[in-house]
């Protein structure tokens, strides 16, 4: 053995996972009627590497007689779905659930390559959380009669829905398990810059045996998804995406007679009182807003500390981040991975701009960043001001902006004064001050002393311009039935 | 001049973030030439240690042989840090380690107990360093700390800091009889106040011995007092590390709490014996791609 130099700065190598077990089409069309089937429109687009900007696959881009033909497709599918014993429909989602933790490792290192986040979020967080929705509501699936009692809920027919680039597949199955063990159909909209684990997700419901037609995977960007929000025969709209999008939806559907979810944007408090634990209450500021390099709806993108403990906990956090690697999405070791798209990168640093002119106080971590590929580093924003834009609107990249405040009333008044309502942390070892704070922060889900924890069983969705509906858990349930 | 420290500001510690952390550290991939260094320095950092009832000149002096011979048939290994032995056995293996570079460490303080009297526990200090110990594994009274008597426990630490002259101080929490993590965090800060060189878990006596997550309270508490004072703590996980995946794991964590500043046997150790193997097997697989039996490892 060659002499090694104990004294020589120990590195951590690049352990980097292996994608020859992903096997991937070049060109990806519509699911239809439980066939992939060429799009109408005739027309395609590239899905790019974020962390490369390389294409991976051509997509089909679905027109709107490419809705039609699937929202027809998911009708035909209802009348024997609806009617199908509701043990059998949870056999179905039982099946798929499996299959999906059978091929988790495939769907992580897809999810890393289309979408640019970390491996390790995908193995260990997208994979698993996706999976568990549907064994969750498989078990609903022929209990829905004990969920509602006296009420006889029944289904509401074809489901359209629309979902993000920020978590592909785990949104698939937010949306997808509920809508189908309900007993409707659907015909998915995945984003245009993360369609593949959702096409990947349809090659498994093929082989899973669901009976044709029940899920439909319709791929395309903004037409595609306002001709499935104004197709006349779907009943009910899921969408999950920015504030701005979710507003028109909002306006295109009033007067209609469709049952609506909005699960939009956000601008997450997170407080930090002096009697936290503070080493666990920087590593959770840091999970909160650097999970998935901040794209994430629910982040805890405005940080208020109290007066007290702001020098610490500033320092600690400047001295965490610059430990965070930053680099290739596929690689083991890294904790935070490519921006989604350029054009996404292109708004985060219009933002860090802004911020810079509004006097904000810029930290970010040292870190050499890859050259190819779309990469922004953990920043900071000190000393803003609540009516700064950096602090009222949503970045949605990795860039917090802390605020210090004295008392609780101050902070309370401060973090609900936002035209979003969708997420906020406590961090206090004090019981109480837990349970004060928490009923008096207007936000549809409020951690304590942890952040960005997802469970199927517990309900999800926002206040005010957040959105509307909540998915997960027995409420979740609800958005997909009628009652008598 | 020693200052007690201010356990009013003494951080507290949440027990779910701790093992949050320590289960993220444990995911880092560590493979080929990383593992290699990794585990070379890993072997750099250990105290070999016997410390049973049963001791004998000559079980010591089979220990020493190994500590600078871990393994004949591999080149270029380096030595283990140090031999970690009872305060009569001092003077065998400092004879037997003569010129080698490794340092004799001995416990005292009536170990592993440390239910004596002050005057006991600095004789048996003075013994050990008198036959020639440079490094002295102290235990500190737990039944005076879990009692709320922080000063007792601060006093006793320093008077044998000062009976160890030049010899390095380890205070040894016995992290297992502490309970909660709060109290590790407080002990610790105790302790390097007192003027401890280093800080250890336990005595290897107590289950449960060293835990990643004790040991993450421990150098967060050093990474404060640095802060603080400029002074660069010691960090020594005992007992309960086996494997050289652990070991890994073990130096991922100080490197991403500490940074590379600690990443040397002057600022970490491992209080192991059974781990030199696992290693050393670990570093011959790495190398010729195959397992090799434990029969081929020594067993000192």
């Amino acid at each position: 053995m060659s002499k090694i130099d104990i004294y020589k700065t120990w590195k951590y190598d690049e352990s980097l996972e292996s994608t020859s077990y992903i096997t991937l089409k070049d060109t990806y069309d519509l699911f239809i009627g439980g066939d992939f089937v060429k799009p109408l429109s005739k027309k395609y687009f590239n899905t790019l590497n974020p962390a490369t900007n390389q294409s991976i696959a051509k997509i089909a881009d679905a027109n709107d007689k490419d809705i039609d033909k699937a929202v027809k497709s998911a009708i035909k599918a209802f009348k024997s779905w609806s009617k199908l014993d509701p043990k059998e429909r949870g056999k179905y989602i039982f099946r798929i659930a499996r299959m999906i933790q059978e091929r988790a490792k495939e769907f992580a290192v897809i999810e890393s390559m289309d979408g640019g986040k970390p491996i390790r979020e995908s193995r260990d967080i997208d994979i698993p959380l996706a999976a568990n929705h549907f064994f969750y509501h498989a078990g609903w699936a022929d209990k829905l009669e004990y969920a509602f009692p006296n009420k006889k809920p029944t289904p509401l027919g074809v489901a359209g829905q629309i979902i993000p680039w920020n978590f592909p597949l785990l949104m698939a199955a937010w949306k997808i398990a509920p809508a189908i063990a309900c007993g409707n159909t659907v015909v998915l909209k995945p984003a245009e810059s993360t369609s593949l684990t959702a096409l990947k997700l349809a090659e498994l419901i093929q082989d899973s045996g669901l009976p044709k037609g029940v899920v439909n995977i319709v791929t395309g960007a903004g037409k595609t998804g306002a001709a499935i929000v104004n197709h006349p025969e779907i009943n009910k709209i899921a969408f999950t995406g920015s504030t701005e999008v979710g507003k028109l939806i909002e306006s295109s559907l009033s007067g209609i007679e469709k049952k609506t979810t909005l699960e939009l944007g956000g601008k997450g408090a997170n407080i930090i009182f002096e009697d936290a634990a503070i080493d666990q209450a920087v590593e959770g500021i840091v999970n909160a807003i650097f999970f998935n390099q901040g794209h994430v709806c629910c982040a805890g993108s405005r940080l208020f500390i109290q007066e007290s403990v702001a020098d610490s906990v500033i320092e600690k956090l400047k001295d965490r981040i610059s430990t965070l690697i930053i680099g290739d999405p596929l690689d083991k070791n890294t904790d935070i991975g490519a921006i989604n798209s350029a054009e996404q990168l292109k708004t985060i640093e219009k933002y860090i701009e802004i911020g810079k002119k509004e006097g904000g106080e810029i930290f970010q971590a040292k870190c050499s960043l890859p050259k190819q590929g779309n990469w922004c580093p953990p920043t900071l924003f000190l000393n803003v001001s609540q009516s700064n834009r950096i602090v009222q609107e949503e970045i949605f990249g990795p860039v917090l902006v802390i605020q210090t405040f004295r008392t609780i009333d101050e902070v309370i008044e401060k973090a609900n004064n936002t035209p979003f309502g969708l997420s906020a942390g406590v961090w206090t070892e004090k019981g109480s001050k837990i349970f004060k704070i928490t009923k008096a922060l207007n936000s549809g889900v409020v951690w304590a002393n942890t952040y960005n924890k997802f469970d199927p069983c517990s309900p999800f969705g926002g206040f005010k311009e957040s959105g509307m509906g909540r998915e997960g858990g027995l409420h979740g349930l609800k958005s997909y039935l009628k009652f008598e | 001049m020693l200052n007690f420290p201010d356990l009013s500001k003494t951080p507290k510690i949440d027990t779910v973030g701790v093992r949050e952390i320590v289960n993220r550290f444990c995911k880092r991939s560590i493979k080929t030439s990383a593992k290699v260094h990794g585990l070379h320095l890993a072997l750099s950092m250990i105290d070999l240690t016997t410390l049973e009832g049963k001791d004998t000149p000559r079980k010591v002096i089979q220990l020493c042989y190994k500590a600078q011979y871990l393994h004949n048939s591999m080149l270029n290994l380096p030595d283990v840090a140090a031999v970690c032995v009872y305060p009569t056995l001092v003077g065998v293996a400092k004879k037997e380690l003569i010129g080698s570079g490794i340092n004799v460490a001995s416990v005292a303080t009536a170990f592993p107990s440390g239910q004596s009297t002050l005057e006991v526990k600095l004789n048996d200090t003075k013994f050990a360093v008198d036959q020639g110990a440079d490094e002295v594994d102290m235990v500190i009274s737990r039944g005076n700390f879990l009692a709320g008597e922080y000063n007792f426990v601060f006093d006793e630490i320093a008077a044998i800091k000062e009976a160890c002259g030049k010899a390095h101080l380890k205070v040894i929490l016995e992290t297992g009889e502490l309970d909660t993590l709060d109290n590790v965090r407080k002990a610790s800060d105790i302790a390097m106040y007192a003027g401890a060189d280093f800080i250890k878990t336990s005595t290897g006596k107590i289950s449960p011995a060293a835990t990643m997550p004790v040991t993450y309270v421990m150098l967060r508490a050093i990474k404060d007092y640095y802060k603080k004072t400029g002074i660069k703590i010691g960090m020594k996980p005992a007992g309960g590390i086996s494997t050289a995946k652990q070991s890994l794991q073990y130096l991922v964590m100080l490197k991403e709490t500490l940074g590379d500043r600690w990443m040397n046997k002057d600022l970490f150790r491992f209080g192991a014996s059974r781990l030199v193997n696992d290693i050393l097997m670990q570093l011959e697989k790495q190398e010729s791609g195959i397992y090799q039996s434990l029969d081929y490892f020594s067993k000192d």
